[in-house]
């Protein structure tokens, strides 16, 4: 039996599809035409990433006219997370994470 | 038509009319988001999140569309910058057996802080609402809430 979980890991489990959300969690609300812009990536292609997406539900999409706008819906990843990190190790996650983004970004300058 | 900046969906094992409660009476947001959310729920009045038994509102607006169990528009804003408001707008339809909730968070204004907010705010608010609908128990938001502010400087302490 397929899972949710199932469909979720499988759909993060690609660059591509993962390069996808990162576009989108830049800018919201995307049509595909723009969201084909500046990949390498055939239209159909991209067409087929954004379905696995879509059944995963981490990009829901809202017609806006004649256009498909798509969404980056973070929530399935946001029940993985309060899945396996207990209450009282968030705190502590967190604080690493912030820690690991401070020493990254301070190598960049 | 909203103006969508964010959709945030999700699925759960329940019926409209129970989602529809879960944003609606403050019995069972106090459990699930932390506060109170009060209302009539009528097109027109007031509603607001606000600290249990009388306390202060943290996000307050009108309502401004009332379609239960389907649909709910509301305002939304801080108390303290009601000039920064915005939509919210939660749709409930069935999916073969399961409800599907939709938040649609829109109108922001240009530079909101209140739109940097919700996107940490909204996943965690509707994984717990759908722990609680599930599985009788929610996430301890508030303990989430507070790794948001968790800093490096904490760390090192």
């Amino acid at each position: 039996m397929v899972t949710h979980d199932d469909k979720v890991f499988k759909a993060l489990a690609d660059a591509s599809r993962r390069q996808l959300l990162d576009r989108l969690r830049k800018k919201n609300g995307l049509t595909l035409s723009e969201l084909c812009d500046g990949h390498d990536m055939s239209r159909q292609a991209v067409t087929k990433h954004l379905v696995l997406l879509e059944e995963a539900n981490l990009v829901t999409t809202a017609k806006q006219g004649r256009e498909k706008l798509h969404y980056l819906n973070p929530v399935p990843i946001n029940e993985i997370y309060t899945r396996w990190i207990g209450k009282f190790e968030r705190k502590q996650v967190q604080a690493l994470h912030n820690l690991k983004q401070a020493l990254e970004e301070s190598n960049d300058d | 038509m909203t103006n969508a900046d964010f959709i945030y969906t999700t699925y759960i094992k329940s019926t409209p009319e129970k989602v529809w409660a879960a944003i609606t009476n403050p019995e069972f947001t106090r459990q699930y988001w932390g506060h109170d959310n009060i209302s009539d729920w009528k097109k027109g009045s007031d509603w607001k999140h606000a600290d249990g038994k009388g306390g202060s509102a943290r996000i307050i607006g009108k309502v401004l569309e009332s379609n239960p169990p389907k649909r709910l528009v509301l305002t939304w804003a801080d108390p303290a910058d009601t000039a920064d408001d915005s939509k919210v707008t939660f749709e409930i339809d069935t999916v073969q057996d399961l409800v599907r909730l939709n938040v649609i968070h829109g109108d922001f204004k240009p530079g909101s802080v209140m739109a940097t907010k919700v996107v940490i705010g909204w996943p965690l608010v509707l994984s717990s609402m759908k722990s609680l609908l599930e599985t009788g128990k929610a996430i301890d938001i508030m303990a989430l809430k507070q790794c948001g502010s968790a800093t490096v400087k904490e760390t090192a302490a």
